[in-house]
């Protein structure tokens, strides 16, 4: 998508922000988006609380099973049948 | 959940050893396997069905399905492509009542990241946040805190299907675009636009949350 508007708005930039964070808009919009954030504190604002938002969602990596399912699993593999394997 | 024990320094680094070890049956392999993945994998559940017990029976059932099937497995995909193909499988067949899957070929309505009108209509400033209050002022620490990171889990929850599995692919579980639209059989683009749409409203009802 390309703006015909030299200049973005911040009701165009909620809308590309994804599309920017992927690396996906034009080298132009790109640069729009860069400079409208330069002068724009809701918006960036905006854009870090996205940012936050994303690494807030992020599945805890230490998180495992509990131990009964672990022991629970590791039985089901060992129990199974030999032609299974 | 208890944490995961330590693993061992591990000849299974590499899925490839992972999976040679598996098929020959050693138990040390299979628990590794489970202690890396077991709690992605009922995310990955809980994002087609509709309860946590649901989502944890949907998974014993694909770790069954892991076991007999790792004879089968080619490596044509990835290790964790082809776990979560499993437990997707596993979690639509076990309760369609639950599982509200939703063909990707319907993207639904078009909706608005954020309602047009916290911008002004019209002026010199049409397009612009009506005030700077339309973005509250929230600290870094406010966001990845417990109880907010308890709220995206539960805003995320309430996504329509498509929103919350791309979601959960992209953002919970980390996986790359490449990765998440080969599980999902869904285009790049489509997973963009589904991605944006569920980001979009999860961060506003956050926000709204945490603002009040």
């Amino acid at each position: 998508m390309t703006t015909m508007d030299p200049e973005l708005c911040c009701q165009e930039l909620v809308e590309l922000v994804t599309e920017w964070m992927e690396g996906a808009l034009s080298t132009a919009d790109d640069a729009r988006l860069v400079a409208h954030l330069a002068d724009c504190e809701p918006c960036t604002a905006y854009v870090e609380q996205l940012r936050l938002v994303v690494a807030a969602s992020r599945l805890d990596e230490g998180a495992g099973p509990s131990s009964a399912t672990r022991a629970r699993l590791l039985e089901l593999f060992e129990h199974a049948p030999d032609d299974d394997l | 959940m208890d944490a995961a024990p330590v693993e061992p320094i591990s000849r299974f680094h590499d899925d490839v050893h992972l999976v040679a070890a598996l098929r020959a049956g050693d138990a040390e392999a299979f628990a590794v396997l489970v202690d890396r993945h077991h709690a992605a994998m009922v995310r990955v559940a809980r994002a087609y069905v509709g309860s946590a017990d649901s989502a944890e029976d949907a998974v014993q059932d694909a770790w069954l399905g892991v076991i007999r099937g790792i004879e089968r497995f080619e490596g044509r995909s990835s290790l964790t492509t082809w776990l979560y193909r499993i437990v997707i499988h596993r979690s639509i067949s076990r309760g369609t009542r639950e599982a509200r899957v939703i063909p990707f070929s319907t993207m639904g309505p078009a909706e608005p990241a954020v309602h047009a009108d916290r911008f002004e209509h019209s002026g010199p400033d049409a397009g612009w946040w009506r005030s700077h209050d339309e973005v509250p002022d929230l600290t870094a620490d406010e966001i990845l805190s417990r109880e907010s990171r308890t709220m995206i889990d539960r805003l995320i929850a309430a996504l329509p299907s498509n929103q919350r599995l791309v979601i959960t692919l992209r953002d919970v579980l980390g996986l790359s675009a490449t990765e998440t639209c080969e599980i999902l059989g869904v285009t790049e683009g489509n997973q963009r636009v589904l991605l944006h749409r569920a980001r979009s409203r999860v961060r506003e009802d956050l926000v709204g949350y945490l603002a009040s």
